[in-house]
């Protein structure tokens, strides 16, 4: 395969791989401007990735079957809600440590998924998933026009809740509120804000776009479940948001670096470079820690409460 | 902010009472503040004041009590029930989001301009600025609020607090961070805001409550023991009804017991958390046997020179001398060998370590040595001795040496500080704060260590807000003031004016 | 203590507790299991016979081993979920040592080496999470899961092609494994006819060793007041950032020694999926056993019961394996919630004086100061 063709996969996936990234990290995005980080992102993805897959799966043929794919994205957004709410409770309520408990979290998510998943289904099968929608006229451009506009209907609605995000959490008094209680808490408590209220609902919303985020994984990237289909994806996604600043613009830079490192992996197979596969799927990995690595003036700029509980009694 | 419906005539607190673990911070207390009127709330630190106001304020609940408004018994859950009802507060911290401007800050609390997906600035900017005008407060909206110096932050909480409806201010220490000249300015303006608004402000500074006020509550362990008219009393009178009893603060004989040179910073460059240059060639010299007092606002480079000074800040350029041995940039562990010792501003997280023991706490810097280890091997009993030893002398109040270091009030974690500082007889202490939200009778026992470590041939430098514990203490006085020492001034010729004109910037001739 | 402490602290502990074993009872009825059959199965199934009761000790081994190293990492301020990737660092090491030294070196010297090369391996692997976090600030949560997955993927690199038994590889059935370790390399038997091993001893003297580090000497007490408080330490002398390379070496090393003790006790060969969990089990192991060797010894052996009472009920009720991940999920969210409300004053103090408008039920003594 020519080098050209090459860089056209690499980069034609490469867009539609960052999608799961992508959603999962803008939520959590809300969850650390609001000052907690949530580790247990990948085990949400992981049941939003079993939850969206058991409509089409079980609905395969009857009359529900087109609705399949939506049951599937709004039965991983409730579970992404619910497991939102869990962490709440005990980051927030209970006041406990946010990295353990987003361990827990993640065994727990990963565990449920792994386990409904033996029993309800057992083995590896597919599902049709959604097929590309081509954009008319704009997916005609030569090169660019299968790069950008020659996808599934998901692919651009992520991408479009980069900007929502960004209206959202600039634009809009609930945003507002969301960044004073993350680097001010105090200050936003003395002004009559629910501190602790505003944190449930950015909990709640970050675990909607994880849950969304594993619903793509399953249904449109994958077309499958497995146990091992998130394979740490959650886990980069928290990593993100320091690479991105906490913006959703540098969010969506860093999950299409990422995917990109993915999509190298593959190219690389398929273009018989002999590269021990192993070393290949290592490449995600390595570049979050180099990305960690050098990331680190952001960490200064980051809200400045998260992971420190918000307790109004505390006296000093 | 709902903007108040009634204006208040007469504000009535009775019976209020609360307690945290272990302590009883507010006691029965009976207050009322009457329209137009400006009450002191007085007290010793811990006496309750802050917690009392914070009720008001809707930030705590009271275990037991009523507050009135213009005779009807009122509630408030939160900050908004406050604020509905016209009552406000400026905190001692200000309760300000950095990272936003003060528009922004302004409409964060500022519900009605809450549209479901629109944020209305424009409405907050007016407001700000009709406030602003009123009341002579300037400010420029648009700023963003860790761009403001000190006083123009307490402007901005000012003017935030009125916007929100406030008709009763609630001022908490609001000259703790001021120079003189802007208390000065401060008073001046609060004085003209009384004729709209009631004010209740708290202060443990006497002069400014003879100068504001027009009546005056004192506290005294969470309950009221006086409640008068100002003008009826002075402030010798004010001070002993705080305390309870004659105080006299110690003060330095002004024997010249001036020996040689033994700390001296030469030229210091250092950074500060934000990247800008705290110390930009600051000269010191600290001699055996004196008191180096350190005048200055909070925020001129107090901190980082402590911490250049014991090794805990890295210093850019410039020249840390200690005992004619030059110590720039070596670890702590080495300043604290060559006998420096340190009381650091933070006490609850940097001077102690909160879950350890006090008997623990107090062996945290020398657990090396041969006295209290074995090689590895920790000596349990010579650490247990050694904190009785220390308690007894000291007199630090804990049910128990093994007790948590965090579970000691404030002035006895600084007396374990203390004893653990003094106790290695540093030939060198910096002092930061040392009497920073301890009461009175821990006060003079410090202040008496303090003159004790001069007399026995020690150099201590102090870093304090207090003009006066500075004036009572030093020997020489140096004034701090952006990164640079302005000046140095024999104690006896300092006084309250001189200081403040040097601390503002102002070299004199 | 009085009173009502005592009763306060067993009430959290007793909600917690239910709280987990209810969320896992939801789960359990979701793939048609009986909640009750199941824990019944699991906390008596392996009691039935000798062998199941030496199983428990045969799980608990490497789980003391990782749980110890964690409590040395948490207590002094860093925390390491690189446990899985450590042991198989450790494995690789110890293999190789085990297998490509001379042959013929006689038990007494082989085995140490192999220990010592399989808590090098997991050591070496943490220190590269420990320095980041020192030199470069770098979270390391992330960066140890993240060093998880790399070391997995290493892991398998090496058994399917470089450390292959060239036995597989003759046969053509192309198992990934490791040659078997010579018997010189193995830890011998304490029950003749199970599978315990003497791995048990070097624990036990292990979790002694650990208690004596932490609180019985000056670098012991360096570390927890590291971990405890960071800036107060820094003040007192105490380098913190040598604290933490050292403390999450050290948590690695252990981490690495359980892999090696499993390799040469248990499974005498590296093979797939041998780690099975232990470094994330480990993590809860820690916590249940409040980070102190005394505590993490019981701690240790509970949760060897539940993995073997997981095991069976996988065979007897065919309630799937993941199922031991919810339970531990879900013991970990709720010791850190009851955590919080343990050391929480205030909360007491509430709880305290709620009972208190009873008068039936006012405790004996006067609360509030503790």
């Amino acid at each position: 395969m020519n080098s050209g063709g090459m860089l056209y996969n690499i980069l034609s996936l490469g867009v539609p791989f960052s999608v799961a990234l992508l959603l999962a990290s803008l939520g959590e995005m809300f969850n650390q401007r609001a000052g907690v980080f949530n580790l247990g992102c990948e085990g949400i993805m992981c049941m939003g990735a079993f939850l969206a897959f058991l409509p089409p799966y079980f609905l395969k043929a009857g009359a529900w079957a087109p609705y399949g794919n939506l049951l599937g994205f709004a039965a991983a957004m409730a579970a992404g809600v619910l497991l939102g709410l869990l962490f709440a409770l005990v980051t927030v309520t209970f006041r406990a440590d946010q990295g353990i408990a987003g361990i827990g979290l993640q065994m727990f998510g990963w565990g449920v998924a792994g386990t409904l998943f033996r029993h309800y289904i057992g083995g590896v099968t597919g599902v049709p998933g959604l097929s590309a929608w081509a954009i008319p006229g704009l997916s005609r451009i030569p090169f660019l026009g299968g790069i950008l506009f020659n996808h599934n209907p998901m692919v651009y609605l992520a991408f479009l809740m980069v900007p929502a995000s960004w209206y959202l959490l600039f634009k809009t008094p609930w945003g507002l509120k969301v960044r004073s209680v993350g680097t001010a808490p105090r200050a936003a408590d003395s002004m009559g804000i629910n501190v602790n209220r505003v944190r449930y609902q950015a909990l709640m919303l970050g675990g909607a776009m994880a849950g969304l985020g594993g619903a793509y994984l399953s249904l449109c990237q994958a077309r499958m479940f497995a146990d091992d289909l998130v394979a740490g994806r959650g886990f980069i996604a928290v990593a993100l948001v320091y690479f991105g600043r906490w913006s959703p613009l540098g969010i969506m830079g860093g999950a299409l670096l990422f995917s990109l490192a993915q999509t190298l992996q593959l190219s690389i197979q398929v273009g018989g470079i002999k590269f021990p596969y192993e070393f290949a799927v290592m490449l995600p990995y390595v570049l979050v820690i180099l990305v960690l690595s050098l990331a680190r003036k952001a960490r200064m700029r980051g809200p400045s409460q998260l992971g420190i509980p918000f307790n109004r009694e505390m006296r000093y | 902010m709902k903007t108040a419906v009634e204006p208040i005539r007469e504000l009535k607190l009775a019976g209020i009472t609360k307690r945290f673990p272990g302590i009883l911070a507010c006691n029965n207390i009976a207050l009322e503040v009457r329209r137009g009127e400006v009450l002191a709330l007085v007290g010793e630190n811990g006496a309750g004041k802050s917690t009392l106001m914070n009720i008001l304020a809707g930030l705590y609940q009271p275990d037991s009590g009523t507050i009135s408004l213009n005779g009807q018994p009122v509630r408030f859950h939160d900050p908004n029930d406050a604020y509905a009802r016209g009552i406000g507060m400026v905190h001692q911290n200000f309760m300000l989001v950095p990272n936003m401007t003060v528009t922004e800050n302004v409409a964060l609390g500022l519900k009605r301009l809450h549209r479901f997906m629109r944020l209305d600035l424009k409405d907050a900017r007016r407001m700000i600025l009709e406030v602003s005008a009123r009341h002579e407060l300037p400010v420029n909206p648009d700023a963003y609020v860790w761009q403001l110096s000190v006083g123009e932050q307490q402007r901005v909480e000012l003017i935030k607090t009125l916007c929100f409806g406030a008709q009763l201010l609630i001022l908490d220490e609001p000259t703790s961070a001021l120079t003189p000249q802007e208390t000065d300015d401060l008073i001046d303006r609060l004085k003209r805001m009384s004729a709209e608004l009631s004010i209740i402000f708290i202060s443990h500074k006497l002069n400014e409550v003879k100068a504001l006020s027009s009546r005056v509550a004192i506290l005294r362990h969470g309950a009221v023991v006086f409640n008068g008219v100002t003008a009826d009393h002075s402030p010798a009178d004010l001070a002993a009804l705080m305390t309870g009893r004659e105080v006299v603060l110690p003060r330095n004989e002004g024997l010249d017991l001036g020996g040689a040179a033994i700390l001296s910073a030469r030229g210091l460059q250092v950074r500060g958390d934000r990247g800008h240059l705290a110390l930009d060639g600051l000269e010191l010299t600290l001699h055996a046997g004196e008191i180096l007092g350190l005048a200055g606002v909070s925020g001129n480079g107090q901190r980082e020179l402590a911490e250049a000074l014991t090794g805990l800040r890295p210093v850019e350029s410039g020249t840390v001398t200690l005992l004619d041995r030059d110590l720039t940039n070596r670890s702590p562990a080495v300043m604290i060998a060559a006998g420096l010792g340190y009381i650091p501003e933070d006490r609850h997280h940097e001077g102690i370590v909160p879950s350890f023991s006090v008997k623990e706490n107090l062996v945290l810097k020398d657990i090396g040595t041969r006295k209290f280890s074995f090689g590895c091997l920790l000596r349990l009993r010579e650490i247990a001795r050694n904190a009785e030893h220390l308690k007894a002398r000291y007199d630090i109040r804990c049910s128990s040496t093994a007790a948590a270091g965090g579970s000691l009030s404030g002035g006895n974690i600084q007396k374990v500080i203390l004893a653990r500082e003094l106790a290695r007889e540093p030939k060198a202490l910096v002092a930061v704060y040392p009497t920073r939200g301890v009461d009175m009778g821990a006060q003079e026992f410090i202040h008496a260590q303090l003159l004790a470590r001069r007399r026995a041939g020690g150099g201590v430098l102090l870093i304090s807000e207090e003009l006066e514990e500075i004036m009572n203490l030093s020997d020489r006085i140096a004034v701090i003031y952006k990164g640079r020492i302005l000046k140095v001034v024999p104690s006896l010729e300092a006084t309250r004016e001189r200081l403040g004109l040097l601390m503002a910037g102002v070299a004199d001739e | 203590m009085n009173s009502f402490k005592l009763g306060y602290i067993s009430g959290v502990i007793l909600l917690a507790a239910l709280a987990a074993a209810g969320t896992g009872a939801l789960v359990l009825t979701a793939v048609g299991a009986s909640p009750l059959a199941t824990y019944v199965t699991i906390f008596t199934g392996p009691f039935k016979d000798m062998f199941g009761f030496t199983e428990i000790l045969v799980r608990a081994v490497p789980l003391i081993l990782v749980a110890l190293g964690i409590a040395i990492s948490f207590r002094s301020g860093i925390i390491n979920i690189g446990a899985e990737g450590q042991m198989l660092m450790g494995i690789l090491a110890a293999t190789a040592t085990a297998l490509y030294l001379p042959a013929g070196l006689p038990h007494l010297v082989l085995l140490p080496l192999v220990l010592i090369a399989g808590a090098a391996g997991g050591g070496l692997w943490a220190s590269i999470a420990g320095l980041l976090r020192a030199r470069l600030g770098v979270n390391e949560i992330l960066s140890t899961v993240m060093l998880n997955y790399i070391a997995a993927q290493f892991y398998t690199f090496l058994l399917r092609g470089p450390m292959i038994d060239p036995g597989e590889l003759e046969t053509g059935s192309g198992t990934p494994q490791s040659m078997r370790l010579p018997h010189s390399a193995w830890l011998g038997r304490l029950v003749p006819g199970t599978r315990l091993h003497m791995g048990l001893v070097l624990a036990l003297v292990l979790a002694a060793a650990v208690y004596f580090l932490l609180w019985r000497t000056t670098w012991g007490f360096r570390l927890r007041a590291a971990g405890a408080e960071a800036k107060a330490a820094r003040y007192a002398g105490i380098s913190v950032e040598r604290s933490l390379v050292t403390a999450m070496a050290l948590s690695g090393a252990f981490a690495g020694l359980a892999g090696a003790v499993e390799v040469t006790g248990v499974h005498h060969r590296a093979i797939e999926n041998i780690s099975s969990g232990y470094g994330f089990a480990g993590i809860v192991v820690a916590l249940f056993g409040a980070l102190h060797p005394a505590g993490i010894v019981p701690a240790a052996v509970f949760f060897g019961l539940l993995l073997v009472g997981a095991d069976m009920t996988q065979r007897s009720a065919g309630v799937p394996a993941n199922m031991i991940l919810v339970l531990q999920g879900v013991i970990i969210l709720a010791i850190v919630s009851a955590k919080m409300y343990l050391n929480n004053a205030y909360a007491q103090e509430r709880v305290r004086r709620f009972f208190a408008r009873r008068p039936a039920l006012e405790p004996t003594q006067p609360g509030g100061k503790s």
